[in-house]
């Protein structure tokens, strides 16, 4: 498929005995957001570091941005976004800083990259707190620069692991309405997270079992296949199935 | 008492588990020890030397076989005028040439007196000031076995002295700087690194909110380390006298009585240390730099005190690492009794209380 | 009667400058399970450690089974079972051997209280020689319960067990709390999730350090009721759009696959509003009329206090 973002085939992982990514097939088109759920210790984590250039898969296909995993890995990490919970920001540096660091990074021209850190600060209303030391400002607001810096390069594709635990419930929207903006841009997402309604805000969503994928679907589709509510419904169906924990 | 033992357990199992610590444990003193005794020795063995004999006597003979004879020299060279010299030295074949002048037996059998010269090529001076000591120790050998027959006593005129270490080993000096530099790093660094780890962890958090008396917790930490410490100092004691042959001249049972008073000297440091940082870096960035440098640099180990200008000489006292150095020294190497070092044991001992007060007045039973 | 007493309550940071918890009071009683629900940097964490005796608060009084936290310090450190935040064991400690030392800390067997984990520690037993450092988030979960409630505390402090796990474990980790529950002890649970409030007795709303609400989850969302409509249709974000620059849209927030809508006519615009989208051409437009759910009064709250 020449038009995905993402294309796998039977892209597998072990670790010694263990396959943690067992053979997953899949397919993200462009603009689409991809949700990509399952259990603590599903595989989730190792297919995500794979597809972001991180690691070599055991055997199996996959292209990012249609660069190869095995290969390309210095291309993929050029033409993707990623942002996680855990690190995102440095906390020691300024608004301005981090984004100049980060913008850097992607090689964006000094020239252009001043206009886009203006432009960015501008948007996201932070004028005030430019200057001021990241780990000075709320939880909520970290993220959402996370978010702008991690997409500041134009990437084809984003990652977001998990981007809103904790969060309170406005800004947790509000951050899913920059996820909206950028898809509508054309950006593709592609997301983890363990609240089900933010599931549902998906185009499609896979749902990892012990390291295959137990379905893959519209929230909707998935809603009717397994005759439940709400995703959280399907959810617990599928993982309740689950043999292993980690 | 049953919870003391569970704790120690534990914090057995920590060092166990973590590899990394148990190398540094057991790993570096053996490593130490072996690279000071062996690679980084300050002994200088088998060098070349030239000989200048203006007098070509019977004396001068057999102290030239003499000199050839050691273990720390070769005889490579015989020169026949001193513009030579600097050639030989630039050439680097030789270390030292040795100078005997004219009439040498005579001056001695009529005077009782002669005088020689020992030039060393200076270039590496640590190395041309051990080889001029050695060659002094070797002369000053020869002209006591020629006094031993006579009534007055010949002189040959050599300026330097060398009480307690005649053969100038350099192991008399470095193991009991090894002494203390592991004490340094295992009771101050080792320490004060696990307790922070446990408040990193937040292991802290829970061990707090526990009827565990937060004084238990510290001392059930510092136990094990003690213990640790106590093998550390056997094992560098066992390598010193079967592996270095360096004998302990002084009680062995003093000896390690002061090194016990000095563990718990860095317990106390360590403790001190780990209760006012919140993070392992910074715990290991200050015993690093706050003690270990010191300890490097005070103690009399790598530079002589003597030679320090005054504000540092008096700076040095403050520095336990001094105390515990000249302890070892007096005792193991010069083999003196208690009475010679209850100064040393009395400050250790103050700096220890000093220590041990503020860590248990600052710390908290709380988090902030 | 209060197992846990909260008066006036303020506690700050740096110097006064950073207010953690503004003047809150709330009781929790005997046997209950009481939800402390709101996000990160809430307070939650803050007000948990003054409970447990690890903080002072800046005034206020506060105790714990009859125990005052600034004068009987080592008498509440007897009772409580306290599972911070983060995951707090030995990582490099097996699950047993992490059990058995909390046990000893707190002069007791694992043995003696078997009774009280066994449910919990039959779960994760056959795991029992693996480093604690190896566990899944569940397992971890898990074994670090076990190690709260090791000496049988009468109260339990439980600072977002469910944070960062999946759904699965997360029902079953609220399973489990009923059951401690029915053996009577009191316990205090933190969590950024709000769906897990309908698992507590009563649960308490908070948002930068102050209390919106304390109630059961029923009666908070009953006394903070308007009438709230679900707007559906397959162009999502311009739906979203369109309705946030509505002109009575007083809010629009993204629910699932709906949008909730508030109106600041409330009930006299709805038919207006409908018209307003039937003109905008969407397929699949869904509207209809809806209960709030916690979510819904915990934004409306939020925005209330924010004004």
């Amino acid at each position: 498929m020449v038009n995905s973002v993402i294309h796998t085939k039977n892209l597998t992982r072990k670790f010694g005995d263990f396959v943690a990514v067992d053979a997953i097939t899949f397919d993200v088109k462009p603009g689409e957001i991809f949700g990509f759920l399952g259990a603590n210790g599903a595989g989730k984590t190792t297919a995500m570091k794979i597809l972001c250039g991180l690691l070599s898969p055991t055997s199996g296909k996959a292209t990012v941005a249609g660069f190869d995993v095995y290969k390309q890995n210095e291309e993929i990490k050029k033409h993707i976004g990623y942002m996680s919970q855990k690190f995102s920001l440095y906390e020691d540096l300024t608004v301005r800083e981090n984004i100049r660091f980060f913008g850097g990074i992607y090689g964006i021209p000094r020239k252009e990259l001043k206009g886009k850190i203006d432009a960015l600060i501008n948007r996201l209303g932070l004028n005030d707190e430019a200057d001021k030391l990241v780990g000075s400002l709320p939880l909520g607001w970290k993220q959402k620069i996370a978010f702008s810096v991690a997409i500041l390069h134009e990437p084809k594709i984003v990652f977001l692991d998990e981007p809103t635990g904790g969060v309170d419930p406005i800004t947790r929207r509000q951050f899913w309405d920059m996820i909206f903006e950028a898809a509508s841009r054309g950006i593709t997402i592609f997301v983890t997270t363990h609240y089900m309604d933010e599931a549902e805000y998906c185009g499609r969503v896979s749902i990892m079992v012990d390291g295959a994928i137990a379905a893959l679907d519209t929230p909707d589709a998935l809603k009717k296949q397994f005759g439940v509510e709400n995703m959280d419904g399907v959810f617990l169906q599928l993982a309740r199935g689950a043999k292993r924990s980690e | 008492m049953k919870i003391f033992f569970a704790f120690v357990r534990k914090e057995f199992w920590h060092v166990i588990r973590d590899k990394r610590s148990l190398i540094i444990l057991i790993g570096l003193p053996i490593v130490m020890m072996l690279l000071f005794g062996f690679a980084l020795t300050s002994e200088v063995k088998n060098s070349n030397v030239a000989i200048l004999d203006f007098a070509k006597d019977e004396a001068t003979q057999k102290l030239i076989t003499r000199i050839d004879e050691s273990e720390y020299f070769t005889v490579k060279k015989t020169l026949s005028s001193e513009n030579e010299i600097k050639g030989e030295f630039q050439k680097g074949e030789v270390r030292l040439v040795i100078i005997f002048p004219p009439n040498f037996q005579n001056d001695l059998r009529h005077e009782n007196k002669s005088q020689m010269r020992l030039v060393a090529d200076a270039s590496d001076p640590n190395t041309a000031n051990i080889t001029i000591n050695y060659a002094s120790a070797i002369i000053r050998d020869f002209q006591s076995d020629l006094s031993n027959n006579k009534k007055l006593p010949y002189t040959i005129d050599l300026e330097t002295r060398m009480l307690y270490n005649p053969q100038l080993k350099s192991s008399f000096n470095f193991v009991p700087g090894v002494m203390t530099l592991i004490m340094m790093l295992l009771g101050a660094m080792m320490t004060s690194v696990s307790i922070v780890k446990e408040k990193e962890m937040g292991t802290m958090e829970i061990l707090l909110v526990s009827p565990m008396k937060p004084i238990m917790v510290l001392i059930s930490k510092a136990v094990p380390y003690m213990v640790l410490c106590f093998i550390d100092i056997i094992l560098i004691l066992l390598m010193a006298v079967y592996i270095l042959d360096m004998p302990i001249q002084g009680s062995i049972v003093l000896l390690l009585a002061e090194s016990l008073l000095f563990i718990i000297t860095t317990l106390s440091l360590g403790l001190l240390i780990s209760v006012n940082v919140d993070s392992q870096q910074v715990a290991m960035f200050i015993s690093l730099v706050g003690l270990l440098m010191p300890a490097l640099i005070f103690s009399g180990f790598m530079f002589p005190i003597e030679n320090m200008p005054l504000p540092l000489q008096v700076m040095s006292n403050i520095v336990p690492t001094k105390w515990y150095y000249n302890i070892v020294k007096i005792v193991m190497v010069k083999g003196l009794g208690f009475s010679y070092i209850i100064k040393q044991t009395l400050i250790l001992l103050g700096m220890t209380v000093f220590f041990l007060t503020i860590a248990l007045k600052k710390f908290k039973i709380k988090l902030e | 009667m209060a197992s846990i007493l909260i008066e006036n309550i303020t506690k700050t940071y740096e110097k006064g400058t950073v207010l953690a918890l503004d003047n809150i009071s709330f009781e929790v009683k005997a046997g209950e399970l009481f939800g402390l629900i709101g996000p990160d940097g809430a307070g939650k964490t803050t007000l948990f450690r003054i409970l447990t005796t690890l903080l002072n608060a800046d005034s206020g009084k506060a105790s714990v089974a009859g125990f005052d936290v600034q004068k009987d310090l080592w008498d509440i450190r007897k009772i409580v079972g306290y599972m911070p935040g983060k995951f707090s064991l030995y990582q490099d400690l097996s699950i047993e051997e992490n059990l058995n030392f909390f046990a000893t800390v707190f002069n007791t067997t694992v043995e003696e209280n078997f009774h009280l984990i066994e449910e919990i520690y039959v779960q994760i037993e056959p795991f029992k020689k693996r480093l604690a450092g190896k566990l899944s988030g569940g397992m971890k979960q898990k074994l670090a319960l076990c190690c709260a409630l090791i000496h049988e505390p009468k109260v339990l402090f439980l600072d977002e067990p469910t944070t960062g796990v999946d759904p699965v474990s997360r029902t079953e980790f609220w399973d489990m709390l009923d059951r401690l529950k029915a053996r009577g002890i009191t316990i205090l649970v933190s969590t950024p999730y709000m769906d897990e409030a309908s698992r507590c007795d009563r649960i308490a709303l908070i948002q930068k350090g102050k209390i919106l609400e304390i109630d059961t989850l029923e009666k908070i969302i009953e006394n903070n009721k308007r009438p709230l409509y679900s707007v559906k249709a397959d162009e999502r974000y311009k739906l979203m759009l369109e309705l946030r620059d509505y002109a009575d849209t007083e809010t629009c927030f993204a629910f699932g696959s709906e949008n909730h809508v508030v109106l600041k006519s409330n009930d006299k615009g709805f038919d207006a509003m409908k018209d307003f989208l039937s003109s905008k051409n969407y397929s699949d437009l869904e509207i209809k009329k809806i209960e709030p759910n916690i979510e819904d009064t915990f934004i409306k709250l939020m925005l209330e206090s924010e004004k």
